[in-house]
């Protein structure tokens, strides 16, 4: 489990993040969810380092990340994935390449037995026909499922992605949604997802942080999402006239 | 941001560049790569200006001389002019435009499609990944290329000497050999081990800090070329001064 404790973050006279506290489930897909400069995106980063929260910590499984030193935090991170919005693929790799680099870097396997779990991985995506192409010569989605593979190829415990349907068609981005949703069961994954996406909300979480100016203002499951009673939280749900459409439908 | 500022960013950037690289094999694969990039990719350009600036050396001090300087002078004119400035000088400074613009766009593009932020997730030390192996290939490579350098121009010098006549091949040769003090190309080559240092940090640390997209890409890219020529002309008047002041 990841637990966000009274994480606060300024940016000189700005407070992006104030007082916030969550906790991540395991084998669950936790999603936060908010308007484009909610905050949700610094959460994310304050909760894998990536920026160093004003105050407050982060766990993982208990283990105070924040306050590590680098090795133990570098000992964390193997235990992390990543799923990044543009994909962050390393452009000099091949796909396989892309795939067997964490491995590489951090364990002592054979390169025999890296390109099996790369394989693996890339079957798991349903990508094994694109091992020896560049990023360059993939699609969008391509890259994305290239993203999950890279993430998984560690057997990770915790699994983020930010905003992993941005830039797909909705066709794509329901295979993309299912695949974090099955990947995270079957890994037993803590994976938190940051979308502003509705449709990715409703295709694949479990559970819900909605963040509005710099704090938590709503979290619950899925089924609990579209009777919440939290004004922000409505307009930001029902923005779409597909979901005011639903939400007629419903009523 | 103030020029404290960047200097201690600059100081805690090579640290996180000098510690000890994660994986033995992936840091030699990286460095022979970085040493193709930089050293072999470079040796044309350099070859070409060695080659021409020997030349033009020659026949500039050939029309000085105008008869009553000896002309063994035109050797020892392009010797010293090679050795003592062109090659460690002005060669960084072209490979400043040529290397440093390329370290800082690559690490800035790297930056701002979150490239680095993936090796960082992944534990990854980015700093000493990306920029370890491109300091040492400079440092390696840069050398090698000026002392090329000084033997091409030299070489160059000499032949369009003897070929246009305005030297004899003798005479040339005299001017080379006399008062050749070896400790010159000591100098030079200390010269340049710390420009190729400035260059490639200096470019890296402009690439790597690097926020917002491609205009900000190429922002760092210019930034990093004309901060890398200012210091590498500060440390030389500096370093001329302390060698041979």
């Amino acid at each position: 489990m990841i637990e966000i404790h009274n994480v606060s973050k300024s940016f000189g006279d700005q407070t992006v993040l104030r007082n916030v506290s969550a906790q991540f489930h395991p084998g669950k897909v936790n999603f936060i969810i908010g308007r484009s400069g909610s905050g949700k995106s610094v959460l994310t980063k304050c909760t894998v380092g990536l920026l160093e929260p004003d105050q407050g910590h982060v766990t993982y499984d208990g283990r105070n990340f924040t306050d590590m030193d680098r090795e133990g935090r570098k000992a964390v991170r193997q235990e992390i994935g990543m799923l990044f919005q543009g994909s962050a693929l390393f452009d000099s790799m091949t796909v396989a390449e892309n795939v067997m680099f964490p491995l590489r870097m951090f364990s002592d396997t054979s390169e025999a037995e890296m390109r099996d779990r790369a394989a693996f991985c890339l079957e798991r995506v349903e990508l094994t026909n694109a091992t020896d192409k560049f990023p360059s010569e993939l699609s969008g989605g391509m890259q994305k499922r290239v993203g999950i593979a890279r993430a998984i190829a560690m057997n990770p415990k915790y699994l983020f992605c930010d905003e992993p349907n941005s830039g797909l068609d909705p066709q794509t981005a329901i295979v993309i949604d299912n695949l974090i949703g099955d990947l995270t069961r079957e890994f037993n994954m803590t994976t938190v997802v940051v979308s502003h996406d509705m449709n990715s909300v409703m295709e694949a979480s479990d559970f819900i942080h909605f963040v509005h100016q710099g704090q938590i203002a709503w979290h619950g499951s899925t089924s609990g999402l579209l009777t919440a009673d939290h004004d922000a939280l409505r307009e930001f749900i029902f923005a779409s006239k597909i979901m005011r459409e639903l939400r007629k439908t419903m009523s | 941001m103030g020029l404290f500022f960047h200097i201690g960013r600059y100081a805690s950037f090579l640290r996180s560049v000098l510690r000890r690289p994660e994986q033995g094999a992936v840091f030699r694969k990286l460095l022979v790569e970085e040493m193709n990039a930089i050293g072999l990719q470079s040796l044309g350009i350099v070859a070409l200006l060695s080659v021409f600036m020997g030349a033009v050396i020659c026949i500039q001090t050939a029309h000085q001389i105008g008869g009553w300087i000896p002309v063994y002078t035109i050797g020892f004119t392009v010797r010293q002019t090679m050795i003592l400035e062109f090659s460690p000088t002005l060669i960084p400074v072209i490979l400043a435009g040529k290397v440093g613009s390329n370290i800082a766009s690559q690490l800035g593009t790297m930056r701002v499609t979150e490239q680095i932020d993936a090796l960082e997730i992944m534990g990854v030390n980015s700093a000493g990944y990306l920029v370890l192996p491109k300091m040492i290939a400079a440092l390696t490579c840069i050398p090698f290329l000026v002392i090329l350098s000084m033997a091409l121009g030299i070489g160059a010098g000499l032949w369009v000497g003897v070929s246009t006549g305005v030297s004899s091949a003798a005479d040339f040769e005299y001017g080379m050999q006399i008062d050749f003090n070896a400790f010159d190309v000591t100098y030079a080559l200390i010269k340049t081990c710390v420009f190729a240092l400035i260059i490639s940090s200096v470019s890296a640390y402009h690439g790597y800090f690097t926020s917002g997209g491609a205009l900000e890409v190429g922002r760092s890219s210019t930034k990093a070329v004309v901060y890398a020529v200012v210091i590498v002309m500060v440390a030389n008047l500096l370093l001329t001064q302390m060698l041979l002041g």
